[in-house]
């Protein structure tokens, strides 16, 4: 079963349907038992990182996840979910993520050009930059549906994939057992679940 | 590069698309599910579903298409339509939506966006403005384009785009259903006065349309339209080659 943390963030009706699409048995749950079960877990997220750290520390995910991911169950962070995998974000001030993947979240505004707006809203092209497991059903180029304002930064090469807008963005990520998308692939049509087909097969 | 968006919009009326749709391969087809899938798998970018529903009773009808769709179709999609309070942003986000689109409910109610950007972001918040040229002057009209408000329209967007829109979409009522192009003077200027994605609506007769739309103002986001696409003329694949083939950034 793949547990999808529900801790009052975000719309997670997509994502779950995403999975019964493909065949996969998935759950969104706040229960800690659930999560120790579970084979694969995804953190999913939208809004404001300040706002989503401190729910997921109230609601005590926070180092359920950082013991989960450290046994080694694979754990997938989706957009805001992905940046919460990082050291810091520095949004609206300095805040800690959960220190899984190295890296900085920072606004995207600091690398792209003027006159491109923020957000990054649409489909953008994944640029390879390592071999991943999660990109075993898709090619080079394919596009993918991004909403965003920040980035992940300075993660150095647990870059998996960047996105050219105006300047190379991370993608996504990967180190070990966890991954980690700056994209929605529940809305990234057959190339989004086939990245979540992959994920349901790393072992 | 990030892509012009080509988001084909149908309007629902009781849980069925209004207009008699005929697509060569499949059809008369009514069912929003099917027609969201049709599109899909044709490279829609996104879809824009619109309830055009008065009745309690089709506005559940309008919800559980919306549920079956979200359950189906893995691309965003954005709900117009009868939104007057944040309760209504709920009540479609639940049902699979990714943005709400606000015409009329954000004239009535100008706090409207506000709240919902904060409860939702500003990424959920579409701010869609019906504007026709009175006495030379760009004017928002409410009620489907029926009433005219008297605001002037690039001061009313850029409120709602400060007020945390994260989107606009910009139908031009002297240009839709003349078939002869988007209004690219209006948008212009709407896409000078803001710096959140700005989709053309109303106008586009054919594929070469979008091509002038795109090449003219590079920085309109996507185009939308309905009937064209409804009735065949125009096949969305093809018109993402013809994009690529014009050196347009087109998912294909």
């Amino acid at each position: 079963m793949i547990a999808i943390i529900d801790y009052g963030v975000g719309n997670l009706f997509s994502l779950k349907s995403s999975f019964s699409m493909i065949g996969a048995e998935a759950e969104v749950t706040d229960d800690s038992e659930k999560l120790q079960s579970a084979d694969k877990i995804i953190l999913p997220g939208v809004g404001a990182f300040s706002d989503a750290a401190e729910k997921l520390r109230e609601s005590g995910m926070s180092e359920l996840v950082k013991k989960l991911a450290g046994e080694g169950k694979p754990l997938l962070g989706i957009c805001l979910g992905m940046q919460l995998l990082l050291d810091k974000s520095f949004e609206y001030g300095e805040y800690e993520g959960l220190g899984l993947i190295s890296g900085n979240v920072r606004p995207i505004a600091d690398v792209i050009p003027a006159g491109l707006k923020i957000p990054q809203i649409g489909w953008n092209a994944l640029e390879f930059r390592k071999d991943s497991q999660l990109f075993r059903y898709i090619k080079n180029g394919d596009y993918v549906y991004f909403v965003h304002s920040y980035y992940a930064a300075d993660c150095d090469d647990a870059v998996s994939a960047v996105t050219d807008y105006g300047a190379p963005l991370t993608a996504s990520v990967e180190k070990g057992n966890v991954f980690g998308c700056q994209f929605h692939p529940e809305k990234s049509g057959e190339v989004g679940l086939n990245i979540l087909r992959a994920f349901c097969e790393v072992s | 590069m990030i892509t012009k968006r080509i988001i084909p919009c149908l309007d629902v009326r009781n849980g069925r698309v209004v207009k008699g749709i005929n697509f060569e391969n499949l059809g008369d087809v009514d069912s929003p599910v099917k027609l969201a899938e049709y599109y899909s798998r044709c490279g829609a970018d996104e879809l824009v579903f619109y309830d055009i529903t008065a009745s309690s009773d089709g506005r559940k009808l309008f919800t559980d298409i919306l549920c079956e769709t979200a359950k189906r179709v893995f691309i965003p999609l954005t709900v117009g339509g009868g939104i007057n309070t944040v309760e209504d942003f709920d009540r479609v986000l639940k049902c699979g939506a990714d943005k709400v689109s606000v015409n009329s409910g954000a004239i009535k109610n100008p706090s409207l966006v506000g709240e919902a950007a904060k409860l939702y972001g500003d990424q959920c918040v579409v701010i869609s403005a019906d504007v026709k040229r009175v006495n030379g002057v760009f004017t928002v009209f409410a009620k489907g384009g029926r009433e005219n408000t008297g605001l002037e329209a690039i001061e009313w967007i850029k409120r709602c785009v400060g007020n945390g829109a994260g989107e606009v979409v910009l139908n031009s009522i002297d240009t839709d259903g003349v078939k002869k192009g988007f209004d690219l003077e209006m948008l212009d200027k709407v896409c000078n006065a803001v710096s959140v994605p700005v989709i053309a609506s109303g106008g586009a007769g054919c594929a070469e349309d979008f091509i002038t739309l795109f090449k003219t103002l590079p920085k309109v986001d996507a185009g939308l339209a309905a009937s064209i696409f409804h009735f065949g003329e125009v096949n969305i694949r093809d018109l993402k080659t013809l994009m690529a083939e014009n050196g347009i950034p087109a998912r294909l």
